[in-house]
């Protein structure tokens, strides 16, 4: 018994010492701040975006929206237990698909823009056929043990998901099995990313960290910490090379990749409320920010400052996003609307 | 002067910041009285975040709280014990009506008029939504509706007890919300009727309380009994601050529900010691607030040797990895922002017009069509990366390949694009089929890799899968990104693409592209050639 705790205390010991060095690694190379470097770089000034539309329709808090990969189209969820799927061009809604669960939290569409898929308080992550006639459940994803927090798309035959039991699956649509289990975290993962090659993906939990997964090899790549409360959203900087986080610390951060640390941290002392969602402009400049303090604010990237707001929403804003071809920004609220700004 | 400031921020368009979390410090400050002039200065060194008051916070918040919900209850209730002085305040009057009288009441009108005045807002619509916001949170209520919001007009509101407010961290429970519901039927009084959903909640409690029913009415008959003790007026005005709280807590359906937490971080109380759950009296035993969501806790895997053997092993991969240089990188990032800054749409108004912004669906039809515009091709300039998912890019980049005798790279390395999409029940084939068409020994296309990569891939095809070509297909791509790439950017299919619409920029066009072409015949005559391309003409 003795033996066997030395051992672990010893091994304990070794992993203490590891991360040592690998601050002190990181700390040799932190030979300048982010915004100190961006000081030179040209302001973006003001930034005061118009609304466009406000979507109607929805009976409920909306709690996930995600673009298609045609920029145009646009699929929401509700806890009122309906997915709309919305033209944001003419504000048409094209298709309602009816939920068996109501207790929903995310929603992705497919890059082919056929497919869609939700999951929530169920465990299951629902894939639906958007292209029949009328909606048809295409999957039922089922072995998660904890709530789906979020879901996207590789392509119409794999999905990823993530989940309150900690842990994130890729799995095959065709068989509608689980293809790799991807465990590290030791809290809810609450939000996850994939990277612009779709070769890697990042996610986010409650344990305050953001970890860097490759798909093709089914494991953990890199470990970012920093933040002291849950991570709610997480995106990649457009590159590929950088990502950025949001949390319940009412903090932004982003990451590189490269450097293995912290970059710069988006905070303001008047904020008080945590980050629910963000969205990055398509050249990375601008990061929206939704909070629980129902606005949307807008950041500067590079210079860590906040340059706009976007105010008008009546409860929290829990989505955020930014289609592909980067023409506005939409976001989504615990009031039921959705709104288009730029 | 802070008035100014305070005008700067209102009229930066359209702006509806939570008003409460700006307006507060400068009219306070004005207000701050002479007398007694020492003391509140020594405040104000203490908690310089704090505005000062000239009467005392009837706020029940601990100035130290700085949990995000408490910060903001604060600054509500500060605003609250202005609103109800004396001197300072609304006028709160006993109204009389028919036959009756309405105790300790306010217009909606009045208080839009305070809020404009006293936190310096321009805008009645601005005033109203601080005020809605305000009473949403219940510390405030129409006497007649349950829909807590605040209007311009003559509508009657009293002022909520601080024994209900939210900063009291309150949670009741359902069997509190039956006992008040049942209490209500119990006596003979048309205002105390139950409005529709609340008939339906109580047929609800009554269903699922079926068991303990009894004693839930009779919790009801003792609130009765001590609610008759009290004075008529004084009644009035404690069972319509009673409903208003349970309308904050149990609200109308459809309406904004502030006490909701998101459903995922439920499990988890943020201020469990300081919850209050009995309006009551009434302590639930055994059973926890439960509401169908809540989902068990997991329990947290306990580290044993082969996790912390994982982690090391982890960890010296880390260690291993080279760690760029934090100045690196932020050029990097800096620099990638800038080049696609003019296509950013935030930045950049895109041409013809945004097509949100215009209603106008040119741009995306353009982006569509066949005919790319010169900022589109100017774009696969930028990396290989943009040139192949435009497709348009990616057909222009075939081609050129095809005039070097080269396109097989390309073609190889978007079948292995494919084989990652398409259905797991066809991977094998397709795997073989890949295998055969550029890889085999007299393949068709044949692609050169090097020996290493060629015995990993065909190691690979002895269990083929998704994965199976990745080496090959990243050699392949590195070879296009350093080779041909570059000389596509050079070639006259790319330039004259290129300098198409170009207005009189035409000369500094040549010349860049002379520079180009000059430094990469450099590279090239030093750069080695894997496959046997021949000179582009």
């Amino acid at each position: 018994m003795a033996a066997e705790k030395a051992e672990m205390d010893a091994l304990k010991k070794e992993c203490d010492g590891l991360r040592a060095q690998i601050e002190a690694a990181r700390k040799a190379v932190n030979d300048g701040s982010m915004s100190a470097a961006a000081s030179g770089v040209a302001s973006v000034g003001r930034v005061q975006l118009k609304l466009r539309k406000t979507l109607k329709g929805h009976l409920a808090k909306i709690y996930a929206m995600h673009w298609s990969a045609d920029s145009r189209q646009m699929v929401s969820a509700s806890q009122d237990g309906k997915l709309l799927i919305w033209d944001c061009f003419t504000g048409n809604k094209l298709v309602a698909v009816p939920l068996k669960s109501a207790w929903v939290m995310s929603v992705a569409f497919a890059p082919s823009g056929n497919l869609v898929a939700s999951g929530g308080l169920d465990n299951i992550c629902t894939v639906y056929n958007i292209k029949a006639a009328s909606p048809k459940t295409l999957r039922e994803l089922d072995a998660h043990t904890g709530y789906l927090s979020c879901c996207r798309f590789l392509s119409d035959t794999e999905i990823l998901t993530a989940s309150g039991d900690t842990t994130c699956c890729l799995w095959d649509l065709e068989t509608g099995k689980q293809k790799v289990i991807f465990t590290n975290h030791i809290g809810d993962c609450m939000s996850l990313a994939l990277s612009p090659d779709m070769n890697t993906f990042i996610s986010g939990a409650c344990d305050s960290l953001a970890k860097l997964w490759d798909l093709r090899e089914g494991a953990c790549k890199q470990t970012f910490s920093g933040h002291t409360s849950d991570i709610n959203a997480i995106s990649f900087f457009q590159s590929g090379n950088a990502i950025i986080t949001g949390s319940d610390d009412c903090q932004c951060k982003m990451y590189d990749l490269r450097s293995d640390q912290e970059v710069i941290c988006y905070q303001d002392a008047s904020l008080n409320a945590g980050v629910t969602s963000l969205a990055l402009s398509s050249s990375g400049r601008l990061i929206f920010a939704g909070y629980d303090d129902f606005n949307c604010h807008i950041w500067d990237s590079l210079k860590g400052e906040k340059v706009g707001v976007l105010s008008g929403h009546d409860n929290r804003v829990s989505c955020t996003g930014v289609p592909d071809d980067g023409m506005g920004v939409c976001t989504g609220s615990w009031d039921s609307f959705l709104k288009l700004w730029n | 002067m802070a008035e100014a400031q305070q005008q700067q921020q209102q009229e930066e368009g359209g702006e509806k910041e939570k008003e409460e979390e700006q307006q507060q410090s400068s009219p306070v400050e004005k207000t701050e009285p002479d007398e007694g002039a020492e003391e509140p200065k020594e405040i104000a060194q203490t908690t310089p975040s704090r505005p000062l008051l000239s009467t005392r916070s009837m706020s029940i918040v601990d100035p130290d709280d700085d949990t995000p919900n408490m910060i903001v209850y604060r600054k509500i209730e500060d605003i609250i014990t202005r609103i109800q002085d004396e001197t300072d305040g609304v006028p709160i009057r006993t109204v009389k009506s028919f036959m009756t009288k309405i105790p300790s009441v306010v217009t909606g009108a009045d208080i839009v008029q305070w809020l404009m005045k006293n936190l310096s807002i321009e805008d009645p619509a601005e005033a109203m939504h601080i005020g809605s916001l305000i009473a949403a949170q219940g510390y405030f209520f129409p006497i007649s509706d349950h829909v807590l919001t605040l209007k311009d007009d003559g509508t009657f509101y009293r002022f909520q007890a601080p024994y209900f407010w939210p900063s009291n961290c309150w949670e009741p429970e359902n069997t509190d919300y039956a006992i008040y519901l049942c209490k209500r039927t119990m006596q003979n009084k048309t205002r105390l009727e139950l409005a529709d959903y609340e008939a339906e909640n109580l047929a609800r409690l009554q269903r699922a309380f079926a068991r303990k029913w009894e004693f839930i009415y009779m919790q009801a008959e003792a609130q009765v009994k001590i609610d008759r003790k009290k004075d008529k007026i004084e009644r009035k005005i404690l069972d319509s601050q009673e409903r208003a709280f349970w309308d904050v807590h149990r609200p109308v359906p459809g309406c904004v529900n502030t006490t909701e937490m998101d459903i995922r971080k439920c499990r988890r109380m943020k201020n469990p010691h300081r919850v209050k759950k009995s309006v009551y009296g009434v302590i639930e035993e055994g059973t926890q607030s439960q509401s169908p969501i809540h989902t068990p806790l997991h329990h947290c895997r306990k580290g044993t040797k082969e996790d912390v053997e994982k982690e090391i092993v982890f960890l010296n991969t880390q260690l291993d990895r080279h760690c760029m240089k934090m100045s690196k990188v932020a050029e990097s990032l800096i620099a990638y922002t800038e080049q696609y800054l003019e296509y950013d749409p935030f930045v950049t108004s895109p041409e013809p017009s945004n097509p949100w912004t215009s209603d106008d669906p040119t741009f995306w039809d353009l982006e569509a069509s066949k005919e790319p515009s010169q900022q589109r091709v100017k774009k696969w300039g930028f990396s290989l990366e943009d040139a192949l998912k435009d497709p348009a890019g990616q057909e222009l980049f075939l081609k050129f390949l095809e005039s070097e005798f080269s396109s097989e790279n390309l073609r190889f390395w978007l079948a292995v694009q494919e084989l990652k999409r398409i259905p797991q029940h066809e991977v094998a084939q397709r795997a073989q089929d890949i295998w055969a068409e550029f890889l085999a020994e007299g393949a068709p296309s044949s692609i050169n890799l090097d020996s290493h990569s060629y015995e990993r891939t065909s190691q690979n095809l002895k269990d083929p899968g998704r994965y199976s070509y990745e080496d090959a297909q990243d050699h392949i791509y590195k070879l296009m990104k350093s080779d041909s790439y570059s000389r596509f950017l050079r070639s006259n299919l790319y330039q004259d693409l290129l300098m198409a619409r170009k207005k009189p920029e035409t000369e500094q066009g040549r010349r860049t592209s002379l520079e180009k072409f000059t430094r990469s015949v450099g590279k090239s005559l030093t750069g080695k050639r894997l496959t046997g391309l021949m000179q582009s003409s």
